[in-house]
């Protein structure tokens, strides 16, 4: 553990913060700049970004921060189940290993997983539903009922299906399989807005004034499908990370020696009246980052809603 | 065709133009239903009637920005500058689109990208036409808004369109359409949604434009007010057929069709002291079902026989002056004051 980094990451956390809401003062008409300003007025949207910029922050430095490693066993015998003590600020597990340490690579693993599947599932969506709204028709119905389909399949019981089948499976696939169940709800939200961005005036005036159908996806239609699509990944992040959390729990997710939260509350799972350290910890960290990225959504959600912006 | 266009070849020819909406089932809505007129160089046309008329799916058509189910029948043919427009595939309506035909519309908050600011919507057009570069068609862009008269034009081009008034917004859309310096403008109710002082300067700013651009406009709208003020020919619209044609004076004056008649009594003057206005009984029919004969017969003081039966052709009936109209045949059968009767009727 060094001292210098964590308070190295404390200063990156303040001004990363402070730029944020540095960047919200400004009177420039841009709605990007008018959405960023009422977040910033928004206390507890603002607070949920700047616990979400610490959360990222230790994560990236996790190698740096943790003080010990995250599957070192020193001592299986003398060193296991200790309670929370100075040494070990969340104690240490059935293997002897800190779950302080093992909780900030756990940030690491799970936050990552959960960004990257989010990626995964905005890009999908909105360039499936992007396209359902904008050609219409036949194909739209068509592509509307995959989703239907897609829909109505449990998801949780469909990755436990295929993770329990193709155990182990390594990081990048986990990530892809959470990310290619999950961009149902994106490619609606993103096809509902194109519907009724293409009947816009807007856009007949910017082919009356000789736009190709390409100049008018990426300028009129995708720039203000934007506002919900990052709604619905910032809500769609605490989603995911619930899901991972839950595999991981029940062993098909991320799996050990490698730390997520999920499978850390697992370690600790059958003996949380006594060691409830194990488990508990990782827990926290679960309810504050989902709680913070549902807060954060909630947020933009008010402070993107383009109905405002013209008032 | 290389020979030069001769002073009385029109800009724009349109004959027979049909726009069917083909809704699914039987029905078919016949929104323009055999159009034709000429719009001739640096002249300003005006095109009135009622919602629901079919004038807004003209001026659609000409740039076939048309939709499904929207089509443009076999048949219909619009020439301009010599090229038939209905042949053209893609690319080369979209080259005229916004270059040699540019249009506005009604409402210039809704047709102004809210995320953009309006010398970078402005610029986007020279970039699309031209081959100018980021900057050259920035400066072009605030070059165009100095000429629409928007004051302090550098800083207003980087405002948003929410951060403009509606007459400064509408100026911008007027400044993308006219930045390549099209040879017609198709101005669908430029000032409807302005303020009337507003709609007065809009008005004098399109006419000082025509003659410096030197283009012809037309000006499509319900507010025969609008085309008294800036028509110098006018056409008047009902159920997708053009039913008058007649120099703006002349209509003004001596209106044939009773429902041009109509909407001119249906207009608020000054120093009248009527304190309800007069109105054409009924709605526009629908568009899928006309009434046989004159279309205009279950709403029109004059009808007999007929005009149950017979749809009324074109009738000439001056100089310029055209009428869909029996009465034009049988003038005995006009007895005033038709809409004066019908005022009370509610």
């Amino acid at each position: 553990m060094h001292p210098l980094v964590w308070i190295a990451a404390a200063v990156l956390t303040t001004l990363a913060c402070g730029a944020i809401a540095r960047a919200g003062d400004g009177d420039s008409g841009s709605p990007w700049r008018i959405a960023l300003t009422r977040l910033r007025d928004n206390h507890a949207a603002f607070a949920a970004l700047c616990v979400i910029v610490a959360l990222l922050i230790v994560a990236a430095l996790a190698p740096w921060l943790a003080p010990y490693s995250p599957i070192a066993q020193p001592d299986i015998v003398r060193l296991k189940n200790l309670p929370p003590s100075l040494a070990h600020p969340f104690g240490t597990d059935f293997a002897s290993r800190d779950v302080f340490s093992r909780a900030l690579y756990g940030a690491r693993v799970s936050l990552s997983v959960a960004l990257l599947a989010i990626v995964v599932s905005a890009s999908v969506g909105t360039a499936y539903g992007a396209i359902a709204g904008y050609v219409g028709g036949r194909i739209d119905t068509l592509m509307m009922r995959l989703i239907d389909a897609g829909l109505s399949v449990p998801r949780i019981l469909l990755l436990i299906a295929v993770l329990a089948l193709w155990a182990p499976v390594p990081l990048p696939v986990l990530v892809l399989l959470l990310g290619l169940t999950g961009w149902f709800g994106v490619s609606r939200v993103v096809r509902a807005q194109v519907l009724s961005l293409r009947e816009r005036d807007m856009v007949v005036a910017a082919r009356a004034l000789g736009a190709s159908d390409r100049e008018i996806l990426w300028r009129h239609i995708l720039p203000n499908v934007l506002s919900p699509v990052i709604v619905s990944i910032t809500l769609g992040i605490a989603n995911v990370l619930i899901v991972e959390a839950g595999l991981s729990y029940l062993g098909v997710g991320v799996r050990p020696p490698s730390a997520s939260w999920g499978n850390m509350i697992l370690d600790g799972a059958d003996e949380i009246a006594s060691l409830w350290w194990i488990s508990t910890f990782p827990g926290l960290a679960i309810v504050v980052t989902v709680m913070a990225f549902n807060l954060l959504g909630d947020g933009l959600r008010d402070a993107l809603d383009p109905r405002q912006v013209d008032g | 065709m290389t020979s030069t266009p001769a002073a009385s070849a029109p800009l724009l020819s349109i004959r027979d133009l049909s726009t069917w909406f083909h809704t699914g089932g039987r029905s078919v809505a016949r929104a323009v239903d055999g159009v034709s007129f000429d719009v001739m160089p640096h002249e300003t046309v005006g095109l009135v009637g009622e919602s629901g008329c079919g004038k807004s799916v003209t001026s659609l058509s000409i740039l076939r920005l048309i939709e499904r189910p929207g089509r443009i029948e076999p048949g219909s043919r619009i020439d301009f500058e010599g090229r038939d427009l209905l042949s053209l595939d893609d690319r080369a309506i979209r080259a005229i689109r916004g270059n040699r035909i540019s249009m506005i519309f009604q409402e210039p908050m809704t047709s102004l990208n809210p995320v953009f600011t309006v010398g970078d919507q402005i610029a986007e057009v020279a970039r699309v036409h031209s081959t100018a570069s980021r900057r050259e068609a920035w400066e072009r862009a605030v070059d165009m808004l100095q000429q629409v008269g928007v004051p302090a034009p550098a800083d207003r081009a980087r405002e948003y369109p929410h951060q403009l008034s509606g007459g400064l917004r509408q100026r911008a859309m007027i400044a993308m359409a006219l930045m390549m310096h099209p040879a017609l403008l198709i101005a669908d109710e430029p000032t409807t949604a302005l303020d009337v002082t507003i709609q007065a300067q809009i008005l004098e700013l399109l006419a000082e434009l025509q003659t410096r651009v030197g283009m012809s406009i037309l000006l499509i709208t319900h507010d025969l007010g609008v085309i008294a003020e800036s028509a110098t020919r006018v056409l008047v619209m009902y159920a997708g057929q053009i039913v008058e044609e007649a120099p703006v004076r002349t209509l003004f004056d001596a209106a044939h069709h009773p429902y041009t008649e109509g909407l001119l009594s249906a207009m608020p003057r000054l120093g009248d002291r009527r304190e309800r206005l007069t109105v054409i009984p009924g709605t526009v029919p629908s568009p899928t079902q006309w009434p046989a004969g004159c279309r205009f017969h279950d709403r029109c003081a004059y009808a007999w026989d007929r005009c149950r039966t017979d749809a009324p052709p074109l009738y000439q009936i001056g100089a310029g002056h055209v009428s869909r109209c029996h009465l034009a045949a049988e003038p005995a059968r006009r007895r005033a004051p038709a809409f004066a009767a019908a005022a009370p009727a509610s």
